[in-house]
Formats: structure tokens, sequence, C-alpha cells
């Protein structure tokens, strides 16, 4: 289908911000650098999730709002970084911080095992593949005697930083405040680079982006890696803070959370995603009393957003 | 492997296998039509087979939990779910049909979910039983005792399959769905009513889905929200093995994932906790060795 052709080809943000963007990024990192002074463990507890789907959001935004790939199993990274962590810290006594490049390679092994035979083929296949490996990481981690079965893995030691160990729900909300702070710089950077504008290419037109010398694959493998390296981080910093973690936190329906606070905010774009993100981190806490029909009101939205505002509740004003 | 766990396998690969091959159809029918990966498939399964449980116990009443009951579920759920089908590709699948692929595949998933968190909102989470009374009499292959309920499951589900593969080889419509397949303007030019011949490939996959339902509950004998994704997944597997879009390898792939499942789970090694890895394992091997299935025609398309 030459459909994608019609779609009007949104052009690269361009590279200075607009003043109030500026504005507004300010004002917000004040008030975040300033909540956890000025308001309760659950507040900087719920903010230390939304920090987190920040950063999930953001490492997912690259392969399904860059590169047009849509991933459905992106909880299974997020996984590899925890179990990573965990394993090593809990089992072999390696330091927190070591743990990290191990995880960040994890994930690289684990992408390009998914990704070279399946970014090969029609994107559709990826999302059902990647269904698939989802769901694979999570049974690996149930039966395996390692990973600690179902009950999971218990004792994951808290990482120490110039002597100072993490350990208040304060340490991780600045933890996490850093990371997503990272993870939008590279965010920034990577989107204005050549391979940003290569997968902006490669979503629009496929043959064209061919025809100019792309490489599809290999450009779409590495939206996919880096995806997955963004979300082991994240899982390394997640096993440090819960210390226990267990395969029933990283189902089917952790990777659609992830995947509706990207579409929410508006697909491809820093600020909608961030907004996404923070969204989906509070949709437990209004939706404490719904119960059962919790995963009913998610499905609505996504849907709704679909059909009503594809762009997001963000976008892009020339679009 | 005794000769007794070969034929004993062999029954229960066939009977999983005849399901994952109607689920599978489906797959295939919508995926051949408008080359869409039908994520609410799955879910319109379990669907198929709560609505057979509502009309099996409402009919209950007059007819018992005998095969009648079952017939009259079968049937009341297949033509319920096929006009669901129709009702989501109306106001879900069409809206989207000329946006771009990744916003047609985010739709069709968050249909799925609706089904899926419908069904959980309005069952609560439980497990339903699905008491039918079909009898346990048979024939012994060996010491294998295979039940009458077992061969006509899958004698119905070959039915229902062949049914559909002469409607689509044969009939008027059929043709029609084929030439859309090919070229959906052409069609169009050509005086075929495109919309119609959709929603006519969602019935049908759908009625077969909830076909497919209501057999795996009648023969599980329970009905449970979440029965819908794994099997979603697995029917794509078989899609894929056969070869995607196309009719004959559905079913080929269905029956050969089921043995394959079967006869993997039953190697020393790989326990049946395993069991999905390893259809995983082999839908990803397809996809590197051979991506257009045994039957499929090429599928590595420029988009």
């Amino acid at each position: 289908m030459s459909d994608e052709a019609k779609a009007a080809p949104a052009l690269p943000p361009p590279a200075v911000m607009s003043r109030s963007v500026v504005a507004l990024g300010v004002v917000a990192l004040i008030c975040t650098l300033a909540l956890p002074q000025v308001s309760n463990a659950y507040v900087t507890e719920v903010a230390t999730t939304a920090l987190l789907y920040v950063v999930l959001c953001l490492g997912l935004n690259i392969v399904v709002g860059y590169a047009g790939l849509l991933d459905l199993g992106y909880a299974a990274f997020f996984a590899v970084g925890a179990y990573t962590t965990g394993i090593l810290t809990a089992e072999f006594g390696f330091n927190f911080w070591l743990t990290i490049p191990v995880a960040m390679v994890a994930a690289c092994i684990a992408g390009i095992i998914i990704g070279t035979p399946t970014l090969r083929l029609r994107s559709d296949y990826l999302a059902i593949v990647t269904l698939g490996f989802g769901e694979i990481v999570r049974i690996i981690a149930r039966n395996l005697d390692i990973t600690g079965g179902a009950s999971g893995l218990v004792g994951i030691e808290r990482p120490v930083l110039f002597g100072f160990r993490l350990f208040q729900v304060q340490h991780f909300y600045y933890a996490f405040l850093v990371l997503a702070l990272i993870t939008i710089f590279v965010c920034l950077s990577v989107e204005r680079s050549r391979i940003g504008r290569a997968w902006l290419y490669v979503r629009y037109d496929e043959d064209a982006a061919a025809g100019i010398g792309i490489n599809r694959v290999s450009v779409k493998l590495q939206a996919y890696m880096m995806g997955a390296v963004i979300a082991s981080v994240a899982g390394c910093l997640y096993a440090a803070k819960m210390t226990a973690i267990s395969p029933e936190s990283f189902t089917f329906a952790q990777s659609l959370i992830i995947l509706l606070g990207v579409v929410l905010g508006g697909m491809g774009r820093i600020p909608g995603v961030i907004l996404g993100a923070v969204l989906v981190a509070l949709l437990p806490e209004v939706l404490r009393g719904a119960g059962t029909y919790r995963p009913l009101v998610t499905a609505v939205a996504l849907l709704a957003i679909m059909l009503f505002r594809p762009s997001g509740l963000w976008p892009d004003k020339r679009v | 492997m005794t000769f007794d766990l070969v034929v004993q396998q062999l029954a229960n690969g066939l009977i999983v296998g005849s399901f994952y091959a109607l689920i599978a159809l489906g797959y295939s029918m919508v995926f051949g039509v408008i080359k869409l990966l039908n994520f609410a498939h799955g879910d319109i399964y379990m669907t198929g087979a709560f609505v057979g449980l509502v009309v099996f116990s409402a009919v209950g009443v007059w007819l018992g939990n005998g095969w009648l009951a079952v017939v009259c579920a079968l049937l009341a759920s297949m033509l319920v779910v096929g006009l669901l089908g129709v009702i989501i590709e109306r106001f879900a699948y069409r809206p989207v049909r000329n946006a771009p692929r990744l916003s047609i595949l985010i739709t069709a998933l968050g249909a799925s979910m609706v089904l899926n968190g419908g069904a959980l909102a309005l069952t609560g989470g439980r497990h339903f039983a699905f008491n039918t009374d079909l009898g346990y009499s048979g024939i012994d292959i060996s010491a294998v005792h295979i039940t009458y309920t077992q061969m006509i499951l899958v004698a119905s589900a070959l039915i229902l399959m062949g049914g559909m593969q002469t409607f689509i080889s044969r009939t008027m419509y059929g043709k029609a769905m084929r030439a859309v397949s090919i070229d959906m303007g052409a069609s169009r030019l050509m005086g075929i009513d495109v919309d119609r011949v959709i929603a006519l490939t969602f019935f049908m996959g759908s009625a077969l889905a909830a076909g497919g339902g209501v057999m795996a509950g009648a023969y599980y004998g329970s009905v449970h929200f979440f029965m819908g994704f794994i099997m979603g997944l697995k029917a794509f597997t078989a899609a894929v093995i056969g070869g995607i879009g196309s009719v004959p390898g559905a079913m080929l792939g269905g029956l050969l994932l089921g043995l394959l499942e079967s006869f993997g789970s039953s190697l020393p090694f790989v326990g049946s906790e395993w069991r999905d890895v390893f259809v995983f394992g082999a839908l990803i091997l397809f996809l590197v060795f051979k991506p257009t299935g045994i039957l499929g025609r090429s599928v590595v398309e420029r988009v």
C-alpha cells in the first residue's frame, strides 16, 4: 500500500526550540527538582513512577514514534535490565553500577536476535513477534531457578554512589530524574542527527529511503536496539529501587501501558510523550476504585485516541 | 516414544490443531483482504466462547446439556460474533483504513483490548464452567481411548474449513474476495462493492473464530476472559507457518502447529511449561528461513 506516502511528511523539528518551550522546560525542571522537598512520600513515590514511565515511553518512542515500528513486548527489555541487575547483585555480589553495562549488552543481543529476522519483513510481523518475545521472556523468568521462578528475586543490593547509599524514596526520585534527563538529552540529539532523519524517512516512505541509499534494515535495527538499551537501563534502576522483582511486573499489560503513554501524548514528539508518560503513571492512582474495569478504561482510551485524535493530546502544531 | 504415546499425541495434536486452524483461517482471510493483522481475532474467539456459553446455558433448560445444546450454542455464537466482527470493522477499522500502517495496527490492538477488558469487567476475571455431557464412548487404538466427541470436533472443524474454502473458490462473493485481496482499487473499478466484501470477510472470519471458541470451550469445559490472548498468538503462528493469506495454508499450519506442540512438549527435555516457548521459537525460525510459509506467496512486501 502506498497510503503512507499520502500522509503529509512531518519536517524534523527546527534546531532552535521556541522560547516558550524552553521557558516551560525550565519551569518544569525547577518544579520537579523541588517536588520531594515540598511534598510527602506518597506524592514522591507516584512522581518516581512517573519518571520511570517517562524513561520507558521515551525509549519506546524511538521505536514507535521515530522508526514507526510497533513493539508490543517492550516490557521484555525492561525485564532484561531488571533481571540482569537482580541476578548479578543478589547471586554474584556484583556492584550495582557494573550491572548497567552488562544489562545494556544483554538488551542489545536480545534486540538483535528478535530484530534481525523480523525487520526484513513487513512491520506487522515485528508487532506479533515482539508480543511473543515478551511472553517468552516472562515464561523463562517464571521457570528458571536463577531468576527465582514465579516468586522472583529478592534482596537486590541498593546502589552506593561515592560512599552514599541510595535507599529513600527521594534518593530514587532524583536517580530517576537524572536518568530521565539523560534520556531526554539522548532523544533530543538523536532526533536531529543523521540517523534520526533516516528513521523519519524510512517511516514515511521506505522505498524512497532505500532508493537514496539508506539501509532500511540496519536503520530500523538501530532504532530497535536503542529502545532496548534505554528500557534495560530503566530496568536496572527499577530493580535497585524495588529490591525485589517478579515476572508479573513485566507482563503484556506493562508493555501496553508504555505504548499507551507514547500514543496518548503524541507519537514521535518528546513533550507529548512526556505528557503521556505522566498521565499513564497517574492512571492507576485515579482508577484506584475501578478494580476490574481498569483494563477496559485503558483500552477505550487507546482506541478513542487512535480514532478521534491520532496525533495525540499534544500534537505538533505544524502537522 | 512408545506407539501409545505417539497415537495419544497425534490425537491431541489434531484436536488442538483443528482449533488453531479455525482461528488461523479467520486471521488469514482478513489479512488477505485488507492486509491487516487483526489483533482482536483472539479476543473474538474468546467472545465466541462466552456467547456460546450463555446460549448453551439458556437453551440447556429445554435441551439438556448434550449435543443439541452445543450445536445451538455453536450456530448462535457464530451468528452473533460474526455480526460483532462486522461492527468492529465498521467502527474501528474502516475509519483508519487509509491511515498509516502504524495507526491501523494500534487501532486493532485497541479493539482487542476493548474486547478483552470488557470481558474482564463483565466476568470479574472468573473461570466459567462449560458443563457439557457429550459422553465418553469412543474407540480404542491400542491403549489410547479416543472419544467420538473428539472425532466429531475435528470433523466439524474440517467441515467448516472445507465449506469456507468452497465458498471462496466457487461462489461469486468468494471471487470478489479474491479480487479485493489482489487489488482493492481495481476491484472497485470493476464494480465490486469493496466495503461489503470486507464486511463479509470479517463476518466469516469472526464466525469461524467463534465456532472455534465454542468448540474449545465445550472440549476443555471452561472459559476465561484471557483465553484469547495466547490463542491469538498461536493462530498467527499457524497462519505464518502455513503461509499467511492462504486458506489451505492456514488449515495446514494449524494442524502442523498442533502436532508440533503436542509432540514437542512430550519430548523428555521440554516440559509442558515450555510449550509456548516452543511455539514462538517455531514462529521465529519460520520467519528467518521461510517467511512465506509452506503454501504462501511472497510476503516480503515493500510498503
